[in-house]
């Protein structure tokens, strides 16, 4: 119903109300005055406050947009493919921050996908509470009060704490990070620099920060997204096809990789493109992480930097001709983030639309 | 149930409107109380937090708020009329001074070293650095602590050949303004290639952010060097390189080798000075001052008396903080000066 006929329908209610009333007996009675109007200011509030959101937004993008102007103007294409951010001779080139930033993002998605899939297949297929039932059986306990919640507890507790990975802050994984991961990788790093350092990935000895331990780090990051939509993807392939699928004479093994993966295959795709758009916009670890150093270079081991920690590293301090460079980059980020989510959201529905007649 | 809603949402909005009336009357009760805000460098934060602790200790009607957001955001909210003091590592030019309308006092209430720290595993127990060798350690030109450069000046002792990875500042700050205007200072290589800024184009290195970054970076990685404020390596127990002064000695930094190089240099009538290369044979060879900046024309009276007084008290009780929170005592004929300028305020 549109706005309009809203309107139409809420005079004709009105008059309605404002008519001859019926017995006082009765138990249905027509809304009072009050209770219309009510709704009516609830109904139109609801819809302020969504459009203001829609409207901040692009408010945001066209702020943001105008103070990046000059730059844009002055700088132009070039400062998406040159690579020196200098304040004191007023060049500012924004390539090594894209890459950095696809690098890092891509390579921590790759990391977390892995084990985000992993997880999503562990938690919907209940192999955990199966386990735990076989191992009850044998001990006699499987019908006991408290035995027997245990499997679908442990289930629960194993959910919750993957998804609670989602509230550190991420300022705690970055601390984490710098004290834990980095004295962790650097041994294999040294290793492998040293022993296959002729491969472009490892050609670099590993400068403490850098993208090895930033991606590592994204990956944990983005593990509780991937894992809970992959997961919801996966419990949504109808019991038809599973049951089809074992029917058929499927292991466990094929029917999870040949029919609910790929069944589920467009969510679990979603579920990585909004990964995605979360790794591309962190701050606060990849500032700490990544080393913020303008260079490009395949290795692991390399530092590196993101248009976000750019972004936090120069604000506080930059002049009016830097500010304007960082807007730009701001803008870049900002379209980066802005396709991938807008791809995420489309295979999402997408998923949705292919699963209905299944259901 | 709509309705319900709804009215629930009305009493909500009616709530919140009565709260932000009851704000607005708290701010009016507390009007007898002297609220300063300032704005400025990380540097000096430390010892200005403690001097506006223990001034509010005496004088309970005076709290001043102080946010260490960095020189340069000192410096622009300052400008922009949005605090009533700021401070900055760098002290304003020429042209900064001449945009602000209400005319500006620039006072210098606290001094300090940079020093370079270092993670070298396996390496001696004091590190002496040369012009030469430091300068070409952060231009990338020395990779390797077994560099004969290095080891030129350390009198052969034995250096391990860990590569260097030099660990710089990732957000602009005065502390590297004043360790990049230094390196300027002395070598023309570098002023002709990063120059002196708040944030330079660094030829290596990994950065990190604040003195904190800087310092966790070093520790975690074989082979550091960065630079970070001496205050905070001594906090934090980090070894101190020996540098090569003006005068080609090599000295440790400490508060003593610190106020040589502050007496090296005469503050001229506008309290401006900068040391980027402190001559003298005892003389530290990084040191600065950091200001505070005031206005001369404060809109309100009891401000401008407020922040005399807060001046006044870090001049004189303050100072005695300076040493153990590892900041140069300011020279007594500093102190006098400063004193003097500070009586412009009004």
């Amino acid at each position: 119903m549109s706005l309009a006929e809203a309107e139409v329908a809420d005079d004709i209610t009105i008059g309605d109300a404002a008519g001859p009333t019926t017995g006082a007996t009765e138990i249905s009675q027509p809304p009072s005055r009050l209770e219309i109007y009510g709704d009516r200011a609830f109904r139109r509030s609801t819809l302020i406050i969504a459009w203001f959101i829609v409207a901040l937004m692009f408010w945001l993008v066209f702020s943001i947009g105008r103070q990046a102007m000059p730059a844009v103007q002055t700088y132009g294409l070039r400062f998406l493919t040159t690579s020196t951010w200098d304040a004191n001779k007023a060049q500012f080139g924004i390539l090594p921050a894209i890459t950095g930033t696809i690098y890092s993002s891509v390579l921590g998605l790759f990391i977390g996908t892995i084990f985000g899939l992993a997880i999503a297949i562990f938690l919907s297929e209940g192999f955990l509470a199966t386990a735990i039932e076989a191992l009850l059986k044998i001990v006699h306990l499987e019908d006991k009060r408290p035995w027997a919640s245990i499997p679908d507890r442990l289930e629960d507790f194993l959910k919750i704490t993957v998804e609670l990975l989602a509230a550190v802050p991420s300022v705690v994984y970055g601390l984490w990070g710098i004290f834990v991961v980095i004295p962790l990788v650097r041994p294999a790093a040294d290793w492998l620099y040293g022993h296959l350092g002729w491969i472009p990935i490892f050609g670099t000895p590993l400068s403490g920060p850098g993208l090895l331990p930033a991606s590592i780090v994204l990956a944990i990051m983005v593990l509780p997204t991937i894992s809970a939509i992959s997961r919801d993807a996966l419990v949504a392939v109808p019991p038809k096809m599973r049951e089809a699928a074992f029917g058929m004479g499927a292991t466990r093994w094929e029917a999870i990789l040949a029919v609910f993966v790929p069944t589920a295959a467009t969510g679990i795709f979603g579920a990585v493109i909004l990964g995605f758009g979360r790794a591309l916009g962190e701050t606060m670890a990849l500032a700490m992480l990544a080393g913020n150093a303008n260079v490009i270079s395949w290795s692991l081991f390399s530092p590196a930097n993101t248009l976000a920690a750019l972004l936090a590293n120069h604000f506080p301090e930059a002049d009016r001709i830097e500010v304007g460079a960082l807007m730009y980059a701001a803008l870049v980020l900002l379209a980066i983030t802005l396709v991938v989510n807008v791809i995420g959201t489309l295979i999402l529905q997408r998923a949705d639309a292919s699963l209905k007649g299944l259901r | 149930m709509k309705t319900t809603v709804g009215i629930f949402l009305s009493v909500a909005l009616l709530l919140c409107a009565s709260f932000a009336m009851r704000d607005q009357a708290d701010v009016a009760v507390a009007a007898d109380n002297v609220t300063l805000q300032g704005t400025g460098a990380t540097f000096p934060a430390p010892l200005y937090q403690k001097w506006f602790a223990e001034y509010n200790k005496l004088h309970p009607d005076v709290q001043v708020n102080y946010q260490a957001l960095g020189s340069g955001a000192g410096v622009k909210q300052f400008q922009q009329g949005l605090v009533n003091f700021g401070a900055s590592d760098a002290a304003m030019t020429d042209d900064e001074i001449k945009a602000v309308k209400d005319g500006v006092v620039l006072l210098p209430m606290t001094a300090g070293s940079i020093v370079l720290s270092y993670n070298i595993p396996g390496g001696p127990a004091e590190v002496k650095l040369s012009r030469e060798a430091y300068v070409g350690i952060f231009m990338g030109k020395i990779s390797s602590w077994d560099d004969p450069i290095i080891a030129k000046a350390n009198g052969g002792a034995k250096f391990p050949a860990t590569k260097i990875t030099v660990v710089t500042r990732s957000d602009g700050s005065g502390t590297t303004y004043v360790f990049t205007t230094h390196l300027s200072a002395i070598s023309p290589e570098w002023k002709a290639g990063p120059g002196a800024g708040k944030s330079v184009n660094f030829p290596v290195g990994v950065a990190g952010k604040g003195n904190p970054g800087v310092t966790a970076l070093i520790k975690q990685t074989p082979g550091a060097i960065g630079y970070v404020e001496y205050g905070y390596a001594l906090q934090t127990k980090m070894p101190m390189a020996v540098l090569e002064n003006h005068d080609g000695k090599y000295v440790k930094a400490d508060l003593a080798s610190g106020q040589h190089a502050l007496a090296t240099v005469e503050l001229p009538e506008n309290l401006r000075a900068w040391i980027p290369d402190p001559q003298g044979a005892d003389a530290y060879p990084i040191v600065t001052y950091t200001w505070l900046l005031c206005y001369k024309k404060y809109q309100d009276p009891k401000i401008a008396e407020t922040m005399k007084a807060l001046v006044t008290y870090g001049l004189s009780e303050g100072q005695k903080d300076s040493e153990a929170l590892g900041y140069i005592p300011l020279p007594s004929n500093v102190v006098d000066k400063v004193k003097k300028a500070a009586d412009q305020i009004s």
